[in-house]
């Protein structure tokens, strides 16, 4: 029996201390981390690198946005990430984290677009809505309808309430929660846009900015918008049960499931490859990675990976990740990132 | 029953006062009544129980049955020379280099000359797989042989092609709402007529790793990283919880230190899961520089969540040791430690294995605390060791239920079974030896 009990201890005692001494010495394959609309591309990416080149498959981590660049802002080093993905821009005060910790140069790719679409089920007619009357039906707040400045709770309960062109139905949206990277671009985008659009709100921006941010910033907490949870599949399926709901997410899943679903009409803009890579859709955003310059030298593979995901057969219009649902950025801007990303041209932010 | 005979009947004197059985039958079609409605409750919250999980299991099964098959396009592919082999010297590298794709799209134009415009040719490649580009190096690589053949090879179709050969993808829908045109449609709709396309047993799906095409996707990479995991799991739980056990049941002082510990390991047990997490961060990777994903920090992290089971399982089995065994040892004359090491812990070994493997299916089964620890990402190299970055398969289930592409909703779903089928395996062993080992006093 002892002679059992000293084998487990030493087995014990080797597991503990294998780590401990291969730990900080080398990487062979790529770490990425980031977010999650960001992964199923940044994925694809991967395993066609791994499979086409003579490195490794790099490791992709879903993260989120912010938590990506959390951690790829530690610090220099094996132990920590090489690439960030995110679905918005660096901030200014990650930067500084980042170069507090020794990150000082970071090169910024930008990748493509990403609608962000209203959808419902099509056993329902398709709609055309504004993004003024999406602020309207999911504000916290909303400038008082019967006049004046005051912001009250908002009182919608139909869509016709909110536009009398629009359904008599009830309001009801399915989507991201806070942490999502979705809901972050969503609110900057359809409910900022929105609130523009109404001049009571519009007002606060110039008198005053922390009531403006606020007007936008809150959404309806009492039933009308329903926070689905970041699988954005769950949304499609709660859609067709409930073919009066509307759903928020990315367009890669409209694309996946346009026998299920519909995007609404907004601004009179369809949400399609066309009219999210011209811009004109106005619920779309800009898709990144950050790559760490110090790690270019020490980790094998990683300028390899970034030509590859910069490269026409990637992201570019007939690319694999159009396949994928990316929207990608207009020729030239696609050269000029293609080349700042080839020369690693490191990022400054005014 | 037994209240109907305890006063005894009559006991009392005659007279005004109501006879026992008298008050007993008054009130026995009540009692009746309200045993019968007990019982009802307890079937309908059985059947209810049973109807859900019935529900579960078929509509997962449903699902899932179509992971068995993947639907192949035969391609008559020209391996030429120059195109395979760069460097003219049927070395791996020089194989390794060609141009397959390019062999590919050959086939494909081969196969319907008639398709000249880019926009249609690009149409019609989008009809095989991506993956079959490695499929046909694979196959090269292994033979070099082949190199200037003209071959029919059997190549994976694209996961549309597929969802439209299985039925997901309705035919009868307008051509904008579904992934593939009216002309994908007539295409696959002539390899079939040709018989060029044909539904295969999926073996890749179990033997395979991750991928981003479900076509190409499979389990077995997940499958050893849960193994890795638990390995390490339990080969650091399983010393430690049965030492920590016999140690506080056996040989600890009762005193107000142990009752502390005590308590703080049953209230361990309770704690979410996620909080582990939280702290293999901390300690493991930011601290001791355990490497990221791998399933080193996952099976540490493990153990500290399988720890408190497995001590309270392992006080339990010892505490039914009846002291007869022990007093019986000591009597003849063994020291305490061998009387724990000779008698107790064989006779409690048992019942400390059955919490063991309790504790190792519920960690099977753990996500939440391995999301802290970077195991819920894309791995698509299988891991070699514990030191690899890996993923474990409620994991992978997690990350495929995400994915947009139709063709993941199946492999989730069979992903669900062969995680479900490891539980009930683990489960059935830990009731096995139950019943083979375990003795009652």
């Amino acid at each position: 029996m002892s002679k059992t009990a000293t084998l487990i201890a030493t087995a014990v005692a080797a597991v503990l201390w294998v780590p401990a001494s291969q730990a900080q010495t080398s990487r062979d394959y790529i770490n990425v981390v980031g977010s999650s609309t960001v992964f199923p591309f940044s994925t694809t990416v991967a395993e066609r690198f791994g499979k086409g080149s003579k490195f490794k498959t790099p490791k992709v981590e879903s993260t989120g946005s912010g938590g990506g660049i959390k951690l790829f802002c530690e610090g220099v080093g094996v132990q920590y990430p090489d690439v960030t993905n995110s679905s918005r821009r660096i901030k200014k005060g990650e930067v500084e984290t980042c170069a507090k910790n020794g990150v000082t140069e970071v090169v910024e790719v930008k990748i493509g677009y990403d609608g962000i679409v209203v959808a419902n089920s099509k056993k329902n007619a398709p709609s055309k809505i504004s993004l003024k009357d999406i602020y309207l039906a999911l504000a916290k707040d909303v400038p008082d309808p019967k006049g004046g400045d005051k912001m009250v709770r908002n009182p919608y309960r139909t869509w016709k309430e909110v536009n009398p062109e629009l359904a008599d139905r009830k309001i009801e949206v399915l989507g991201p929660p806070p942490t999502s990277g979705t809901r972050d671009a969503f609110v900057e985008l359809a409910m900022e846009g929105g609130c523009k659009k109404v001049p009571a709100c519009a007002a606060l921006e110039k008198t005053d900015k922390k009531a403006f941010e606020a007007a936008f910033k809150g959404i309806r907490e009492d039933g009308a918008f329903i926070e689905a949870g970041e699988n954005d599949n769950l949304i499609v399926q709660k859609l067709e049960a409930n073919p009066n709901a509307y759903g928020v997410f990315g367009y890669s899943f409209l694309d996946q499931n346009a026998d299920k679903i519909q995007g609404a009409v907004i601004d009179g803009v369809a949400p399609d490859y066309e009219s999210i890579s011209s811009a004109r859709y106005p619920v779309a955003r800009s898709l990144y990675f950050y790559v760490k310059k110090a790690h270019l030298d020490v980790i094998p593979g990683l300028r390899e990976f970034v030509a590859e995901f910069t490269s026409e057969k990637a992201s570019g219009p007939d690319g694999y990740l159009a396949d994928k649902g990316l929207i990608s950025l207009p020729p030239d801007l696609r050269a000029q990132v293609r080349d700042d990303a080839r020369a690693m041209k490191p990022l400054v932010l005014e | 029953m037994n209240s109907v005979k305890h006063p005894p009947a009559g006991g009392r004197a005659s007279g005004g006062a109501p006879r026992t059985i008298d008050v007993v039958r008054a009130t026995l079609a009540r009692r009746h009544a309200s045993e019968r409605r007990f019982r009802r409750y307890g079937i309908t919250a059985i059947v209810t129980a049973l109807a859900f999980l019935a529900f579960l299991f078929s509509s997962v099964l449903v699902k899932a049955h179509g992971v068995l098959q993947q639907t192949y396009i035969a391609l008559d592919v020209h391996l030429d020379a120059g195109v395979v082999d760069p460097q003219g010297n049927r070395s791996p590298d020089s194989l390794r280099e060609g141009d397959y794709g390019a062999l590919i799209k050959d086939a494909l134009r081969d196969a319907f000359p008639d398709v000249k415009e880019r926009r249609e040719q690009r149409d019609l490649f989008a009809l095989v797989s991506p993956g079959a580009v490695f499929d046909l190096r694979t196959a090269v690589m292994q033979d070099p042989s082949l190199v200037g053949a003209t071959r029919m090879f059997w190549v994976p179709a694209n996961d549309d092609v597929d969802m439209l050969e299985k039925g997901v993808m309705r035919r009868e829908s307008a051509e904008g709402e579904r992934r593939l045109n009216d002309q994908q449609v007539k295409w696959v709709d002539q390899l079939v007529a040709a018989g060029r396309v044909e539904l295969r047993f999926n073996s890749r799906f179990f033997l395979g790793s991750d991928s981003r095409e479900p076509e190409m996707a499979g389990i077995w990479g997940a499958v050893v990283g849960s193994f890795y995991t638990l390995l390490v799991a339990l080969s650091l739980s399983f010393p430690l919880g049965v030492a920590a056990a016999a140690y506080l049941e056996e040989f600890a002082p009762k005193n107000r230190w142990t009752d502390l510990i005590e308590v703080n390991i049953n209230n361990l047990a309770a704690v979410p899961s996620i909080i582990y997490g939280l702290l293999g961060l901390a300690v493991f990777i930011n601290v001791f520089g355990v490497p990221r994903s791998s399933p080193l920090v996952g099976g540490l992290v493990l153990t500290l969540m399988t720890l408190p089971i497995i001590i309270i399982s392992g006080r339990a089995a010892l505490k039914s040791v009846p002291p007869s065994i022990r007093e019986a040892a000591l009597g003849v004359g063994a020291s305490k430690m061998q009387m724990v090491m000779h008698h107790v812990l064989p006779l409690a070994m048992p019942g400390m294995l059955t919490g063991t493997i309790i504790g190792m299916a519920h960690a099977l089964g753990e996500t939440a605390p391995l999301l802290m620890i970077g195991m819920v990402a894309f791995i698509v190299d299988i891991p070699q060791g514990i030191t690899d970055p890996a993923t474990v398969l409620p994991v992978q289930i997690y990350v495929w239920a995400d994915s947009p592409e139709r063709a993941f909703v199946e492999r989730t779903a069979a992903a669900i079974v062969v995680l479900l089928v490891f539980l009930v395996v683990v489960n059935a062993a830990a009731v096995i030896l139950r019943k083979r080992f375990e003795r009652r006093w």
